[in-house]
């Protein structure tokens, strides 16, 4: 903060704590005395540490109000950086991430990053100040109509009101976010709530009525799958989002071990079940491996766990798993039979009702033969790639390469592109939230915003690594003097093709090779690029130069880029065409 | 590597087994052979609001951006003070009445949603202004439909009626012959027969109770003597 604001804030502290000896102690337990100190206050009770934001006009009450607080808040460079920074802080730490951001185009550009938590289900808090209340509805400066912007893209925004109640709405938006599916909130605060006196305490959050679902699944339903499950003869397990989500990892892994059930995962799910199990086919899907496509297109009974069956997930819905009986366990209701027909539907906590399904069944299905037929799949489809010395780099080889480089709790981060899907296939994923990416929105600049999220989310000794593409990089490249300022130990590979890679892969198959607006032709030197920001760069070309310059890069305690030139005509496979069969993966372009 | 540049090993799409199941577009496993899409169906559904700020913006935001077909929809108090109903006429699969119900149970403000059952009380309101060159025959089918003549002027008569929908419809058929100008309708309301409740759970205020009308939760009611009293509009 700036030396005028604190001469600004200074007089008010004086005043609050002449009284007192220990002017720490008193600032702890300094009473509420207006909007934003309630506001400040209901974070604190929630137990917030980091906050993500843009300072501006309208919000500045409750930044001043941050001044006497211990939350942590983090200035970024561009307020979507805030929203993606704080949603990935929400991935890896568990618990909701805070955006704050002022009204107007503050406020707007949060909301790509709102969006994406809502996609991903990711829990997320934003604050957005607003015009003072008697100007709401003039188009005063910097107004717009937040909470009508955000309601499509919220479990739920509020107007506050009133200075006596925002510090509840606060706790309440925290507790909502949370709770049953995760999601973002937001509440937008007009300026001069926030500066109106109130001596009211934030409560204990409440959640509203009807949004507190049951954990426990309905008893019968839960019979009724677990037969099915039972009589199965090829089982398999298809793990989302949800299960991490749920903290049921643990459970879920035990369920498909002690019952001997193959398992798929979706892109969200990765974690949920270490890859380098047996029993693990990795993900499925437009880019999953043939094996976890072959299982779930011959499967008999699909038993999805936290997942939403999304069309990236599903290919053509016609041809989605076609033989299976399907058990859906999911936390939302809405999400019960929305793409795929749920045969045996048990709403309910992703752990708890694992644990239901185990209390019913006497027995583990019959599943020997359907194993050994996935791991056929497994040698019949590896994940592969050439390797020529003499040849541009394979993206490929170096995601393995990273991941070699670093240990097991690694978070991962990516952009949106051909090198997400690329670091999803080829680093080895064992545990949960170490994955953090944007699925259902894909958006384009989520990887180093969000990098920085998961950094300050991250034990100390974790590494943080984020795989972008150049044009993803290009896109949010403005929060690296965030990292800089911050000195934060992030590690990040630029896949670089001088393409909107995934775009041009699509013209060549589906567009006579028409590159239209997808060839950049030229790209900044990121390494120089970086080492402008103040941050560590190189750029690598060559084999030989991959694993020095990735040591370097992990040893460097700060911001480190690579500029990894690799193979301009690289593509990702397998591949299923949007609405194709899971079953009729293309290995390459000719088969699409 | 034994493969094309680009590509990965395995046998090809044409060589892999492929099941012979199919799904429809609800994602229910069919008999492709036999099944066709399902058909949409007219649902009028009643949902339990806190009247706050923003609830019909949610309500409408949320049909629109999931594309749910709404043909009307009305908004009104009820007996709890901060409560509202909304009234929604839908026409969607069987599915999709399924998820207009889930959706809108997942809305903050959204207390409680029911689906009304086909011999539920339902009524609309239309008032129209037709020509007022034949008062007396114009008022005859006013008469014949149970209306009320609002106002009467030498170039125009309006009218109020209310009824079902297709007593309505049959009306203003009726009333075309003399040139409707104008017509505004609230789309129809609607509650359940009985002391079955509109939405489950739904209670009534601390008041309307004490004068004996005792919720029963939402079940099921028998409803024989109900419908022998209905009353016809």
């Amino acid at each position: 903060m700036s030396d005028s604001a604190q001469t600004t804030a200074d007089p008010e502290a004086d005043a609050e704590t002449d009284a007192d000896a220990d002017q720490q102690a008193a600032t702890e337990t300094e009473p509420v005395t207006d909007g934003s100190s309630s506001i400040v206050r209901a974070l604190e009770n929630a137990g917030v540490e980091h906050a993500f934001g843009v300072q501006g006009g309208a919000i500045m009450p409750v930044y001043d109000a941050l001044w006497d607080s211990d939350i942590e808040h983090v200035t970024m460079a561009h307020e979507q950086g805030a929203s993606h920074a704080a949603d990935a802080y929400g991935v890896v730490a568990g618990s909701p991430g805070i955006a704050l951001a002022t009204s107007g185009p503050g406020a707007t550009n949060l909301v790509t990053g709102i969006a994406d938590a809502n996609m991903d289900s990711d829990a997320m808090v934003a604050l957005t100040g607003q015009v003072p209340s008697d100007m709401v509805g003039s188009d005063a400066f910097q107004e717009t109509d937040t909470t009508g912007v955000t309601m499509p893209i919220t479990k739920h925004n509020w107007f506050a009101d009133s200075a006596d109640t925002i510090g509840d709405t606060v706790g309440n938006a925290f507790a909502l976010a949370e709770s049953g599916r995760p999601g973002p909130t937001l509440v937008d605060l007009p300026k001069d709530v926030s500066f109106e006196e109130t001596d009211v305490e934030p409560g204990e959050p409440e959640l509203p009525p009807g949004q507190d679902p049951p954990t426990t699944a309905d008893s019968e339903n839960v019979e009724a799958a677990a037969s099915a499950i039972e009589r199965a003869e090829k089982p398999l397990l298809l793990l989302g989002g949800g299960v991490i989500k749920a903290e049921a990892t643990e459970t879920a892994r035990a369920f498909a071990r002690d019952h001997g059930i193959p398992v798929v995962t979706t892109m969200p799910g990765i974690g949920t079940f270490p890859e380098d199990d047996e029993l693990c086919l990795s993900w499925a899907g437009m880019h999953g491996t043939g094996y976890a496509n072959m299982a779930i297109t011959h499967t008999d009974c699909l038993i999805g766990v936290g997942t939403r069956f999304d069309d990236r997930l599903t290919g053509g819905i016609d041809t989605f798993a076609p033989e299976a009986e399907v058990v859906h366990v999911d936390i939302d209701p809405a999400e019960i039979s929305k793409n795929i027909h749920a045969d045996y539907p048990c709403i309910g906590d992703a752990g708890t009702v694992l644990d239901q399904l185990t209390d019913e069944m006497d027995h583990t299905p019959d599943a020997r033969e359907w194993r050994e037929q996935c791991q056929t799949w497994k040698n019949d489809y590896p994940m592969d790639y050439p390797v020529d010395k003499n040849a541009p780099l394979r993206p490929e080889f170096i995601v393995e390469a990273f991941d070699e480089a670093t240990a097991d709790d690694t978070i991962v981060t990516s952009g949106v592109g051909q090198h997400q899907m690329w670091a999803a296939q080829y680093w080895e994923f064992t545990e949960p939230r170490t994955w953090v990416s944007s699925h259902g929105l894909g958006t384009m600049g989520y990887g180093l915003p969000a990098t920085i999220g998961a950094r300050f989310a991250a034990d100390a000794d974790q590494d943080v690594v984020c795989f972008d593409g150049d044009g993803s990089f290009l896109m949010t490249l403005q929060e690296l003097s965030v990292a800089v300022r911050e000195n934060l130990d992030i590690t990040i590979a630029v896949l670089n093709n001088e393409y909107v890679g995934m775009v041009r892969q699509w013209q060549d198959a589906f567009f006579e090779g028409r590159h239209m607006a997808s060839e950049y032709n030229w790209m900044p030197e990121f390494d120089k690029l970086a080492e402008a920001f103040g941050a560590c760069g190189w750029r690598v070309d060559n084999y030989d130069e991959v694993a020095p310059a990735i040591e370097e890069a992990l040893d460097y305690d700060g911001p480190s880029v690579i500029d990894f030139h690799i193979d301009p005509e690289a593509n990702v496979y397998p591949m299923v065409a949007s609405g194709a069969p899971n079953g009729q993966f293309a290995l390459s372009e000719d088969q699409l | 590597m034994s493969q094309n540049e680009q590509g990965l090993e395995g046998p090809p799409p044409e060589e892999r087994p492929h099941p012979d199941g199919r799904r429809n577009s609800q994602g229910i496993r069919i008999d492709p052979e036999v099944e066709a899409e399902p058909d949409s169906r007219t649902a009028m559904i009643s949902a339990l609001v806190e009247h706050e700020p923003g609830v019909l913006a949610r309500v409408s935001g949320l049909f629109s951006r999931r594309q749910f077909n709404i043909e009307s929809l009305t908004v009104g108090p009820t007996t709890v003070e901060g409560n509202a109903r909304l009234t929604l006429l839908v026409e969607e699969t069987e599915p999709g009445i399924d998820q207009i119900k889930k959706q809108l149970a997942k809305l903050k403000p959204v207390i409680s949603v029911g689906e009304l059952e086909e011999r539920a009380v339902r009524s609309e309101l239309v008032l129209l202004k037709v020509n007022g060159g034949e008062p007396d025959k114009v008022q005859a089918i006013t008469e014949m439909y149970d209306g009320e003549t609002l106002d009467a002027g030498p170039r125009t008569i309006t009218i109020q009626l209310t009824g079902k929908h297709d007593e309505i419809e049959d009306a203003l058929d009726a009333y075309r012959q003399f040139g409707i100008i104008e017509v505004a309708r609230t789309g129809p309301t609607a509650l359940s027969r009985g002391d079955r409740p509109t939405t489950p759970g739904e209670k009534p205020a601390a008041e309307a109770t004490a004068v004996g009308v005792e919720p029963d939760g939402g079940t099921e009611q028998d409803g024989e003597a109900e419908s022998q009293a209905e009353t016809t509009n």
